[in-house]
């Protein structure tokens, strides 16, 4: 009973907070932007990364870390700091993967406390058990809500143990045992969690609707989780738009409350790239630059808001010096990663063809120079973008010049016509053919029956 | 011996009106077996004969004679006089028995090919096939015959007399298949690649149950052609059978692969890939077309850059598509715009290559007539369409089997349909 009330307070004191308005979050929030050194730096502040962060997903994102960044020292750091919060956990399975992983490099403070690990073992054991008899009796005496409690109890504590698929399993089982849409809204939560820790976001999505679809209306801070959960669920699918269209909808009343999945900064960066991806110039300005409310998440990571302007503003060259500084940093956050060239290849694309655009003439030299490639470079980048048809325009490569092509509507509709005219013709002809072979096959088939 | 002399006369006596030849007709018929008892001994029995006026008997002594072997030093006095006949004979009487016409006509095909003279088949058979068909519509069982002989002697030109007919009556699929293959070989031969895809693609996409050799086989030069004509084969319509969609790619795999290779647009690639599977498309004798394929992604690859580029210099356009020196660029370059596949010019003296738009604004005489007749193309197939629809919205099968499909308590739609029909 009492780990149920808790989670049920948590939101309620939440609440009471919002009438404040957003000027407390935003206080909340600034003392920490130690980020804003991590992200222009051009390495890392691993200390002040990890301060974001709660839970589980801290200790994963610094193994992330840890296994991708390739430099000694800042892995040991990582390593070092993944050690000392999962000291404070219980997951001994984790624990052992990191002290292998330490090795010797971090002294004999860092090395294998077999005694530590015993204890945690053997309290998980007893805890188990407690748990069990528990469930059973709940279950013989069919009391819905108490074996709803069980069934989560046993959802936590396999998710402190690191056993996520069992988590899993124990968390989707209280499903058939919520009676308020305030327990349905538990549930989905803890699947989403423990699905985003699996990397299984087919069920992040899917829960966040079944969340959505609850009758009563969510709290504000909820639907901030949801919304992040479901745009994680989308850039995870690569649809970067509509994980655009999430990130921009996150309330800043998210504050520091998901932690345990995602901070501020990273709602800012990942719903900022990714908007500048795939949104159009008008969609940029009405969405992300005129958003107010998106704009709290921004000012936390002022180089993405300073790249997005740049971008509104062509500024070219300073918004992929703004780019080209947050990648190292970038590639090393372990939801983006895996997209971070996709997106900037589509935002340099989108940023050449915003250049051209409103020119009847382009001097590739002067263009070169705006977005920092040789000639050669730009005209290949160019060639490219006009065979996928995304920039009406032809080189002149004797003079240098970008000319945009403008289609002659009178020609272009004849040929069209006449294209037209000759594929009806002989889709007809074929057509009639192939019905004279049926209704001979058909000829064939009723002489035969005869 | 008696027989065929009382027969003879009979012919003789019995070829002047309609009425008299029918008699004849039946009286032949029963001396079938006769004839064929005698084949060998015909020669002297035809000579007696007109093949103008007595085409039909003159008709049933040739079948019967030809039936069994030719003496060797008969043969090209047989050929002369089956030439002879067919170019004399009258329409009427052999259309009375179509199957002996098309059966003499094909052994003297075969005996042609045989003896390797092929072109001499070719004029006697355009004969026989317009004297065969009722009208330019119909699809004889010659049709196929005489394009493998226009094949065989490399007459091209003489087969697109015969493949410019619209052909909408079919008897046989076999002949359809035949002579749409045929007809796109002929196609190719003459570089019309359009139509050559055209006529593939109708034996591709024909309803067919089981899926027959000779589609496999236009499959196969259906992707090369369209490679070589558009850069890229087109996928399956949804009205092609479904044993087609379904096996007709794992037959030409060899082929399908080629595509692929062919669209990531790397010559040298390519160019392995075709020596490695040198064997297999020798054995299916498309050897050439390969070849044409793989010139033709230059062609491809230069067209592209025409896309992008205003002005080229000739050494880019070498690198570009991966020729060796600039003076093998710029004889593409010209060979393409002399082809009209291209507008461009080349400038020789800085060697540089500026690409035009097309010029054409659709603003002359001939083309408006060329777009008049067009229109005039098409109304007359709509009229055709609206006839076949009006034939078959009266077809009373049709009708009551729609009937008969309607919802049944709704009571306004039984009423479009006329009574009498349900």
């Amino acid at each position: 009973m009492e780990a149920d009330d808790d989670v049920a307070l948590e939101p309620m004191s939440d609440e009471t907070m919002i009438p404040n308005g957003t000027d407390e979050v935003e206080d909340q929030l600034r003392p920490r932007s130690g980020r804003r050194d991590a992200m222009s730096g051009e390495q890392i502040d691993i200390e002040a990364y990890a301060s974001l962060y709660t839970e589980r997903t801290k200790i994963s994102r610094l193994l992330f870390i840890a296994d991708q960044c390739g430099n000694q020292s800042m892995q040991l750091e990582a390593l070092r700091m993944a050690y000392d919060e999962i000291r404070k956990g219980e997951d001994s399975h984790l624990y052992r993967q990191v002290v292998q992983k330490i090795g010797a490099g971090l002294g004999p403070n860092y090395e294998f406390d077999q005694s530590w690990a015993d204890i945690i073992d053997r309290r998980a054991e007893q805890r188990k058990e407690k748990l069990e008899n528990e469930l059973n009796g709940y279950r013989t005496n069919l009391i819905k809500e108490s074996i709803r409690m069980g069934y989560n109890d046993f959802g936590d504590f396999y998710f402190a143990h690191g056993q996520l698929g069992d988590a899993f399993k124990n968390y989707v089982r209280t499903r058939d045992y919520c009676t308020t849409s305030k327990h349905i809204i538990q549930m989905c939560l803890n699947v989403i969690l423990t699905s985003i820790e699996l990397g299984q976001f087919m069920h992040v999505s899917n829960y966040v609707s079944k969340a959505e679809q609850t009758p009563d209306s969510l709290d504000p801070i909820t639907i901030a989780k949801l919304r992040c959960a479901a745009g994680l669920a989308h850039l995870e699918a690569k649809k970067y738009k509509l994980a655009a269209r999430k990130f921009l909808e996150t309330s800043p009343e998210l504050g520091n409350n998901y932690s345990e999945v995602i901070s501020p900064q990273d709602v800012a960066t990942y719903g900022g790239l990714c908007a500048l991806a795939s949104f159009d110039r008008t969609e940029l300005k009405n969405k992300v630059i005129d958003n107010v409310s998106f704009r709290n998440f921004l000012e936390l990571v002022p180089e993405v808001r300073e790249l997005i302007n740049d971008f509104y503003a062509s500024r070219y060259a300073s918004c992929l010096d703004y780019l080209d500084n947050l990648k190292p940093n970038l590639l090393l956050d372990i939801h983006l990663h895996e997209h971070v060239e996709t997106l900037y290849t589509q935002i340099r694309h989108k940023a050449i063809i915003q250049y051209t655009h409103p020119f009847i003439s382009v001097d590739l030299p002067t263009m070169a120079s705006a977005f920092k490639t040789t000639v050669a470079g730009l005209q290949s980048e160019l060639e490219a973008l006009i065979t996928e048809n995304q920039i009406q325009a032809r080189i002149d490569s004797h003079n240098k010049i970008l000319y945009a092509r403008h289609t002659d509507q009178r020609n272009s509709t004849f040929q069209r016509a006449l294209q037209t005219g000759v594929e009806f013709e002989r889709e007809v002809r074929a057509m009639l053919l192939r019905a004279n072979l049926i209704k001979h096959e058909h000829n064939q088939r009723a002489a035969r029956k005869l | 011996m008696d027989s065929v002399e009382a027969l003879v006369a009979h012919i003789q006596g019995l070829s002047g009106n309609p009425a008299e030849i029918s008699h004849l007709h039946s009286i032949l018929k029963q001396s079938e077996e006769t004839l064929r008892a005698h084949a060998s001994n015909l020669a002297p029995y035809i000579d007696q004969l007109q093949p103008s006026t007595h085409s039909l008997g003159y008709l049933y002594l040739l079948e019967a004679y030809s039936c069994g072997p030719v003496p060797r030093e008969n043969v090209s006095s047989f050929h002369a006089c089956v030439v002879g006949f067919i170019n004399s004979c009258s329409a009427e009487q052999i259309r009375i028995v179509p199957e002996k016409f098309i059966s003499l006509c094909k052994r003297f095909k075969d005996q042609v090919i045989q003896h390797q003279l092929p072109i001499q088949a070719v004029a006697p058979f355009m004969t026989a096939v317009r004297k065969l068909q009722s009208s330019h519509e119909q699809l004889t069982a010659l049709h196929s015959d005489y394009l493998l002989l226009c094949l065989l002697s490399k007459c091209y030109k003489a087969g697109t007399g015969i493949l410019n007919d619209e052909i909408l009556e079919i008897d046989q699929p076999r002949d359809f298949f035949l002579y749409c293959y045929y007809g796109g070989m002929i196609n190719i031969g003459l570089k019309q690649f359009r139509k050559a895809l055209e006529c593939f693609h109708n034996v591709v996409t024909a309803p067919m149950t089981p899926i027959n050799a000779i589609a496999i086989e236009a499959y196969k030069k259906y992707i090369l052609v369209s490679l070589i004509h558009q850069g890229q084969i087109p996928t399956f319509p949804k009205y092609t059978a479904s044993s087609a969609q379904r096996s007709l790619k794992s037959y030409a795999q060899c082929y399908v692969e080629l595509a692929n290779c062919y669209a990531t647009g790397k010559y040298s690639e390519l160019k392995a890939f075709i020596q490695s599977n040198m064997e297999k498309f020798q054995s299916d004798n498309n050897l050439g077309l390969v070849k044409q394929v793989l010139s033709s992604l230059y062609k491809r690859n230069i067209q592209r850059l025409t896309q992008t580029y205003l002005t080229l210099s000739l050494q880019d356009i070498a690198k570009a598509v991966h020729l060796s020196t600039s003076k093998e660029a710029e004889m593409r370059v010209l060979q393409m715009i002399q082809g009209g596949d291209i507008f461009a010019t080349i400038n020789q003296k800085d060697g540089m290559v500026s690409f035009h738009e097309d010029p054409e604004q659709y603003k002359t005489c001939e083309m408006i007539l060329q777009i008049d007749s067009s229109i005039q193309r098409l109304m007359g197939l709509s009229q055709k369409l609206t006839a076949i629809e009006e034939h078959i919205s009266c077809d009373p099968v049709y009708v009551t089997k729609i009937g008969r499909e309607r919802p049944r308590f709704d009571f306004d739609d039984f009423d479009s349909v006329p009574h009498k029909f349900l």
